[in-house]
């Protein structure tokens, strides 16, 4: 029941960990009338509060750790966090860096890694459908 | 209307006007895509997400005051619903007319804006504060160009149809404002339609006048900190609130029926009256809030007081005194 309700109303938080912004692009791309993710229910809204998918970019500075452990649990139960490109999977192009704390999954469980640098709107849309899939598994637990 | 009448409409007619309002709320959002050139969610989005929203967690933050903060939402959504008891609906009388007539109904539409600033200042979030500080400066904003409107009305009123209750809505119904003038009359009526739609939006907290809640600078603003069932009911409250403004619209401007011109009696003509009545809530919703959301980008907080203050005071004030000398103008 909880998550089928879940899975047409999807409101996402978007979290910037230090990404260079071409990911967000591509999220907001993504929001754009070519690819509407609106007409899925999917709607971006300003406060973790409020979301049920956390979409975060970035291979996670130093400073934002805390941040993002704190925006993670902010968020309400049930929710769904997304690492989108290949920054937030792997820290990609930031590797090994000094003042990178990620990836991602190293701060906050992840449970749809969303690939490419950036990745396209298709594979970001691909993703939040694996999200209602995981969403759909848990239903059935 | 008996006691035990008013009981037995009241609480089918709340649930009615609520889902009507939501369902409103996601015929503005579709319509909103479509003219974004998007196609956008499907008309019963709304509900999905206060479904879904019921199932979430119902987060109270560690320094808020939780009494307040778990209150004000179901104050939101109740005072809302008891407005619906007040204004007329559908063609029809409100259930409570006589107990309340246009200055009630004003005072008490404040109650929702009230209950979100206080639930903004308890929840111990800057952001929210913020936010609470805006909606509150947008509150007395459109006070002004509202109390001119609603003079207006009353002067009007008082000179047409004197003896009648002049702030009640049964007067308008059984008179409509548009007979009550002549033509200089009709062009400050038609101002003062325009001013109260734009008094109107802000009072939804439709897009140019959101700076409230503006989601991509503030955070939610009000309602950042608000999650779950608390949110849900903030939600709902709104939708029920356009239904209520929209009505309110409707009764002062066009209490127009069908069914005398379609030669319609009885039920057939209630029924049709009714259906008019949604299609004239449809047009004031479009106009009040999608229209302006999707033409018009958010206004600062300044642009709103100015807005106010300066531009509809200043059209409300020319409708007020065309109005007054056609008055004056008959009266001789
Ligand atoms: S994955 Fe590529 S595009 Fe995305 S933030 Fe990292 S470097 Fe930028």
């Amino acid at each position: 029941m909880k998550a089928k309700a879940l899975n047409r109303s999807l409101w996402v938080f978007h979290v910037n960990t230090g990404s260079c912004n071409g990911c967000d692009i591509e999220i907001v791309a993504a929001m754009t009338p070519r690819y509407d993710l609106e007409r899925f229910g999917i709607k971006l809204v300003g406060s973790p509060r409020h979301a049920d998918v956390l979409l975060v970019t970035g291979p996670v500075t130093r400073d934002m750790k805390k941040k993002l452990k704190l925006i993670y649990d902010q968020t309400p139960d049930p929710k769904v966090v997304m690492s989108v490109g290949n920054c937030g999977n792997s820290t990609g192009v930031f590797y090994e860096s000094y003042n990178i704390e990620g990836p991602i999954d190293r701060i906050v469980p992840v449970d749809i890694y969303v690939a490419g640098c950036p990745p396209r709107p298709e594979a970001i849309i691909d993703g939040v459908v694996k999200a209602w899939k995981k969403l759909e598994e848990m239903k059935k637990k | 209307m008996t006691l035990t009448t008013v009981l037995l409409m009241s609480v089918p007619l709340a649930l009615l006007c609520l889902l009507l309002g939501l369902i409103y709320k996601g015929i503005d959002r579709r319509l909103g895509a479509r003219m974004q050139a998007r196609t956008g969610p499907p008309v019963m989005q709304p509900l999905r997400d206060i479904r879904k929203l019921m199932l979430k967690e119902n987060i109270v933050p560690k320094h808020a005051v939780p009494w307040l903060f778990s209150l004000m939402p179901v104050v939101a959504l109740g005072s809302t619903l008891a407005l619906l008891m007040y204004v007329p609906l559908f063609g029809q009388a409100p259930l409570l007319g006589s107990y309340g007539d246009m200055v009630s109904v004003l005072y008490m539409l404040l109650i929702p804006s009230l209950t979100l600033v206080i639930g903004g200042f308890v929840s111990s979030s800057p952001y929210a504060v913020v936010g609470a500080q805006r909606e509150m400066v947008t509150m007395i904003s459109y006070e002004f160009p509202l109390a001119i409107t609603i003079v207006a009305f009353a002067w009007l009123a008082s000179v047409a149809a004197p003896g009648s209750a002049a702030f009640a809505f049964s007067t308008f119904s059984a008179v409509p404002v548009w007979s009550m003038t002549s033509i200089l009359g009709s062009c400050g009526l038609i101002i003062l339609f325009a001013v109260m739609i734009v008094v109107t939006s802000g009072e939804m907290g439709a897009v140019p006048f959101d700076a409230a809640e503006a989601e991509t600078e503030i955070a939610g603003g009000l309602l950042s900190e608000y999650s779950g069932r608390n949110l849900a009911l903030f939600y709902m409250a709104s939708a029920v609130k356009m239904v209520v403004l929209g009505s309110v619209i409707i009764a002062l401007f066009l209490p127009f029926g069908i069914s005398g011109y379609a030669g319609l009696e009885g039920m057939a003509a209630q029924a049709a009256d009714a259906g008019f009545f949604l299609l004239k809530l449809f047009a004031v919703i479009f106009a009040a809030s999608t229209f302006p959301r999707v033409a018009v980008p958010r206004l600062r907080i300044t642009q709103i007081v100015k807005m106010y203050w300066v531009y509809a005071t200043a059209a409300a004030i020319i409708g007020l005194t065309l109005i007054g000398i056609d008055v004056l103008v008959e009266a001789i």
